[in-house]
């Protein structure tokens, strides 16, 4: 009894309470009818409007002037975003204080018309009528759109090359290491601590197989695999700088000054921080590289210039499918 | 009135958001002024330097973990025999040293010697051996911008950030350069403090050092904001938190006075 | 007046007796929306499209998409006579000497931002009223559809300008495409046009797909969700007079025509202020990209934060066999996660369907998130999931401003993403049935009150039968 005198009182928010959220609603009619229609507009609000309109039309002069005076960015900004902020204060002015405010009340189309479905498949069955091989005209055009589809979509692989040497590299033995200016790299260059990127001679820098970066240990700390141990001549090693996780350049390394109080020397890439222990030939030791960077072996020539003694030892870079070399 | 309370809580979450955006784009303090050939004034100082006085504050400030004659204490802190001025000027001028403890990371503060002191220091360590790297002399102005962005970009960004602002190691922070003077940088390259690299000289010469010295003083750490407020530097995520608090919080509260507010 | 001079002066007189118009446009006219402002969302993305378009239209007249190389000259110390591509070059040329170019090109960036922020909070607020029931699974599909483009677009416009953080992004794009077990590695060479960082055909290939392709696929699409909206008009909240079968609002003229135009004019004057004034991605101090340089602290734009988040907080895990590696470890986050996420929002309505409601009916009226505590709360856990995800991506920065360390955060976010999900959907579930039996919503508390007690007796609460 009471709930039908709330109803008809028509109390915000009778018609949601929890008894509607348990059943998924039906289309109970309670006799609201929400429709109205106000007019709003007092002289105050329509000058509010005509003085908005007028203001933000002067501001956005002021921005056709000032772009032709090459302003600066922030004036420019400035100027053009509070043109448009008066236009936008103008148009909701308008639009709640100045034209007639009205609810309305639009009746929703019925979705799907069961006769008109009836009609269109009786359409559609006609347009086929007096054809026999029905199956075999559906199958031959399957064919017919396969190939289409073949022949729309084959040249795509025209884009790029084939995927066989995304691992190449140009690191061979003898290969001289050289700087980004192309000066041969000498052994005396670096410190222990010390870490500079290296390129091939000659080869293309921007190639993922060619940068690496050489790092200084102290040759007493290096825990080579044994079939590495002549790879660091005087603590010198040299690993590729693309991270074998996501291809970033492996730009960090951390050498600790006083090696009790701070962990062992690393490599990290920036991007994920994949951590590679540079004196266990690149191990990783956190972050979600799953392999080592490859080590290229190095030697000191007569000359003490630093030069490859051998191709890098693993796939450079992130890995794929049809990576041989882990 | 609920409504008004409730939007008022949100010009208010907003305010404090755009607060705390504020904080993170906050300019950096104001940077010291420049000496061209800084340096000179701690050379100057360590020729009328007191090793006696210096032995003084070592013992004072140092001894308990680099060990009475600075051969180190094992686990607590390394030898400083050898080292060189260079190392020893950085720690002290960048109150990196003495630490509050050993083995925490170092951080810079406040020095806790003033320049005479660190003279005296130098002196007195110096003193028992003479060897390892001097206190560089940096001419920023002999610099090339160009060539210093570039180095900077190869060989400090990976970890301080292409703005000087900083980043991480993963296990330790490298510092914000943005109190960085022209020798701490010079001393820092030369000398890998922490866990920094070091870059000698066949790496990087005195012209290189220069340059970087040079581009990190000027645009690196007071990066050209022709855009406006840099919100920091850092890049996509002080901009990611601009566009959701600042642009989406006012948007929403736009669409509120647009649209009706209960259903 | 004679006729003549009528048919003259009267543009819908002269439309009308071309095209036949009036009709149609008057029934336009009264077309009726829903007044509630989150309905409003869905515009703002829209507008910020708008915006989108105007801004990069300007953009394209100066952009050169090439990387051939380059000797930059311009006012900016640092890169005056530094060797770079053409692409990066523009886009400095862009910034520093194109009279309003900078202001163009930041009123972009960061309308790409407001678009996805758009985006997202619009299909919140669809997936907790659940408003993508039937009749609109299709309108939803199309919705999901745009975010995706929506995303993939932004990273190929942040991509283009070849400078260090779009190179460090193309590389991880590289390398997710390379990750795909069987096909990743032609995948990779056919866009790239070559092993990374390319070929020389990449930058116009990124260019075609930013500024025709997808753009175009958006707009289709927009106008698809637009007219799907239009043939089952709106949903709208329940309320007085509010039902199934009718729409309650404001006609679009003249009340919501205004309102519209000042959404957009506002959508703009925001976009505009924040290009002006509010610095993004500063090319110039970015520098350059090569494979060998990369940057402490690098991000992508917030939309792709969760994916970030995801490589970073995946263990290092990759399956190998034989010497091969079968599945690369950026599948998981790069792929699978992302896959995961948009599959559970395309499966959403058959999911609410099957699961949630187990009803098939028709619905134009929404729910409350109370109304539905088990979609709520399912909702709840995957928004927990992806958001914990996402802020992991931002750990370094956090560990660099709070100094909490960076493995311990990522101890506990991976603890986080397998705890999170599971508690987040008790608690909103608990929530929503409490807020339910309470009523919260103070204008309503005697009404709940009132009819609670026969509630509680007489049927389940969801998924009853």
């Amino acid at each position: 009894m009471i709930r039908l005198l709330w109803r008809l009182l028509g109390i915000i928010g009778i018609v949601r309470g929890v008894l509607r959220a348990a059943h998924p609603p039906r289309d109970e009619d309670d006799g609201v009818d929400p429709s109205r229609r106000e007019l709003v507009a007092t002289p105050r609000s329509e000058h509010a409007l005509a003085v908005l309109l007028i203001a933000g039309g002067l501001v956005l002069t002021a921005f056709g002037v000032l772009i032709a005076l090459d302003a600066d960015p922030r004036v420019l900004g400035g100027v053009l975003g509070i043109g448009l902020a008066l236009l936008a204060a103008a148009a909701i002015v308008g639009g709640l204080r100045v034209v007639a405010q009205e609810v309305a009340v639009e009746e929703r189309p019925a979705m799907g018309d069961q006769a008109a479905r009836a009609q269109l498949a009786d359409d559609l069955g006609r347009g086929v009528e007096g054809v026999s091989r029905r199956r075999l005209i559906i199958a031959a055009a399957g064919v017919a759109g396969t190939g289409l589809a073949a022949a729309a979509a084959l040249p795509v692989t025209a884009l790029g090359p084939a995927p066989r040497d995304l691992d190449a590299s140009r690191w061979r033995a003898g290969v001289l290491l050289v700087d980004e200016d192309d000066a041969p790299l000498s052994a005396d260059d670096l410190e222990v601590g010390s870490f500079v990127t290296a390129f091939p001679s000659g080869a293309d820098k921007r190639e993922l197989g060619s940068p690496v970066v050489v790092v200084r240990v102290d040759p007493a700390t290096l825990a080579l695999p044994a079939a590495r141990r002549g790879w660091a001549p005087d603590g010198l090693l040299a690993y590729s700088k693309i991270c074998t996780h996501a291809g970033c350049a492996v730009s960090l390394f951390r050498h600790p000054l006083y090696e009790p109080a701070s962990g062992p020397p690393a490599l990290v890439c920036p991007c994920h921080y994949s951590t590679f222990d540079v004196r266990r030939a690149a191990e990783v030791t956190l972050g979600p590289a799953g392999r080592p960077l490859p080590q290229l072996p190095l030697r000191v020539d007569g000359q003490r210039r630093i030069v490859a003694a051998g191709p890098l030892s693993g796939s450079v870079g992130p890995a794929w499918w049809g990576t041989r070399r882990l | 009135m609920s409504d008004r309370h409730r939007t008022a809580k949100r010009v208010l979450a907003l305010v404090l958001g755009s607060v705390a955006l504020w904080g993170l784009g906050a300019p950096p303090a104001a940077a010291p002024a420049r000496n061209p050939a800084v340096g000179a004034g701690a050379r100057a100082a360590s020729r009328s330097a007191d090793a006696f006085d210096g032995r003084a504050l070592y013992v004072d400030e140092c001894a308990s973990c680099h060990g009475p004659d600075a051969r180190g204490v094992s686990g607590r802190g390394p030898s400083l025999r050898g080292v060189g001025s260079a190392a020893i000027d950085f720690y002290l001028s960048t109150g990196r040293m003495p630490l509050e403890r050993p083995g925490i990371e170092p951080t810079r503060t406040e020095p806790l010697n003033d320049e005479r002191g660190r003279a005296n220091l130098i002196a007195y360590l110096t003193g028992l051996d003479a060897r390892g790297t001097p206190i560089p002399i940096v001419h920023p102005q002999r610099g090339d911008l160009p060539r210093g962005r570039r180095l900077f970009a190869d060989a400090c960004s990976g970890c301080h950030q292409i703005a000087a602002k900083g980043g991480v190691d993963p296990e330790i922070t490298a510092p914000p350069l943005e109190d960085a003077t022209p020798t701490q940088i010079a001393e820092a390259i030369r000398v890998g403090p922490y866990l920094m690299p070091r870059f000698g000289p066949r790496v990087l010469d005195e012209h290189d050092v220069d340059s970087i010295a040079r581009y990190v003083t000027t645009f690196g750490r007071h990066p050209l904001n022709r855009g406006g407020w840099g919100i920091g530097n850092i890049g996509p995520i002080p901009e990611g938190l601009v566009a959701w608090l600042l642009a989406g919080g006012l948007l929403v509260l736009v669409a509120r006075v647009i649209g009706e507010r209960s259903t | 007046m004679s006729s003549r001079d009528t048919r003259r002066t009267d543009p819908v007189a002269f439309l009308d007796e071309r095209l036949n118009v009036a009709g149609p446009l008057r029934k336009t006219l009264r077309y009726v929306f829903p007044g509630h402002w989150s309905f409003l969302l869905g515009e703002m993305a829209l507008y910020a499209f708008v915006v989108l378009v105007a801004t990069g239209t300007f953009l394209a007249f100066f952009f050169e998409p090439s990387s051939a190389q380059t000797t930059w000259h311009g006012p900016y110390a640092p890169l005056d006579g530094v060797q770079v591509s053409r692409a990066y070059g523009s886009a400095l040329d862009l910034s520093f000497t194109v009279p309003g170019g900078l202001l163009m090109r930041q009123t972009h960036h960061w309308a790409a931002l407001v678009f996805l922020v758009a985006i997202t909070l619009h299909l919140l607020r669809v997936a907790f009223t659940g408003a993508f029931r039937k009749p609109r699974e299709l309108t939803f599909a199309v919705g999901v559809t745009l975010l995706m483009l929506a995303v993939v677009e932004g990273y190929v416009g942040y991509s283009l300008l070849d400078d260090l953080l779009s190179g460090m992004g193309l590389a991880i794009g590289y390398s997710t495409a390379l990750s795909i077990p069987g096909v990743g590695g032609a995948l990779g060479t056919l866009i790239w046009d070559g092993p990374f960082p390319g070929g020389p055909a990449l930058e116009p290939r990124l260019y075609i797909l930013h500024v025709f392709i997808l753009p175009a696929s958006i707009a289709a699409l927009i106008s698809a969700h637009l007219f799907m909206i239009v043939r089952t008009r709106h949903t709208q909240f329940r309320g007085p007079g509010r039902r199934e079968r009718n729409v309650v609002g404001v006609p679009l003229w003249p009340g919501y025509a205004l309102r519209s135009l000042g959404w957009l004019l506002a959508v703009s004057a925001v976009l505009v202020l924040l290009g002006g004034l509010v610095q993004i991605n500063p090319v110039w101090q970015w520098g350059p990209f090569e494979p060998w340089l990369g940057e402490n602290g690098a991000q992508p734009d917030w939309y792709l934060g969760w994916l970030i988040g995801a490589l970073r907080l995946m263990p290092n895990w990759e399956i190998t066999a034989f010497g091969h590696a079968i599945v690369p470890n950026p599948f998981f986050g790069g792929v699978i996660f992302p896959e995961a996420v948009f599959g559970f929002l395309y499966a959403l309505p058959w999911l609410d369907r099957v699961v949630f409601t187990r009803e098939s009916e028709a619905h134009h009226l929404l729910d409350r998130p109370r109304d539905n505590p088990r979609r709520t709360g399912v909702l709840a856990a995957a928004l927990i999931l992806v958001a914990t995800v996402f802020f992991f991506g931002s750990a370094d920065r956090v560990f660099l401003s709070l100094s909490i360390p960076y493995e311990l955060q990522l101890w506990l976010f991976r603890a986080f993403v397998l705890m999170g999900p599971i508690v987040a959907y008790s608690v909103t579930r608990r929530s929503c049935l409490a807020l339910r039996r309470a009523g919260a919503h103070p204008l309503r508390d005697v009404d709940a009150e009132l009819i609670a007690p026969r509630a509680a007796g007489e049927s389940q609460p969801v998924g009853g039968p």
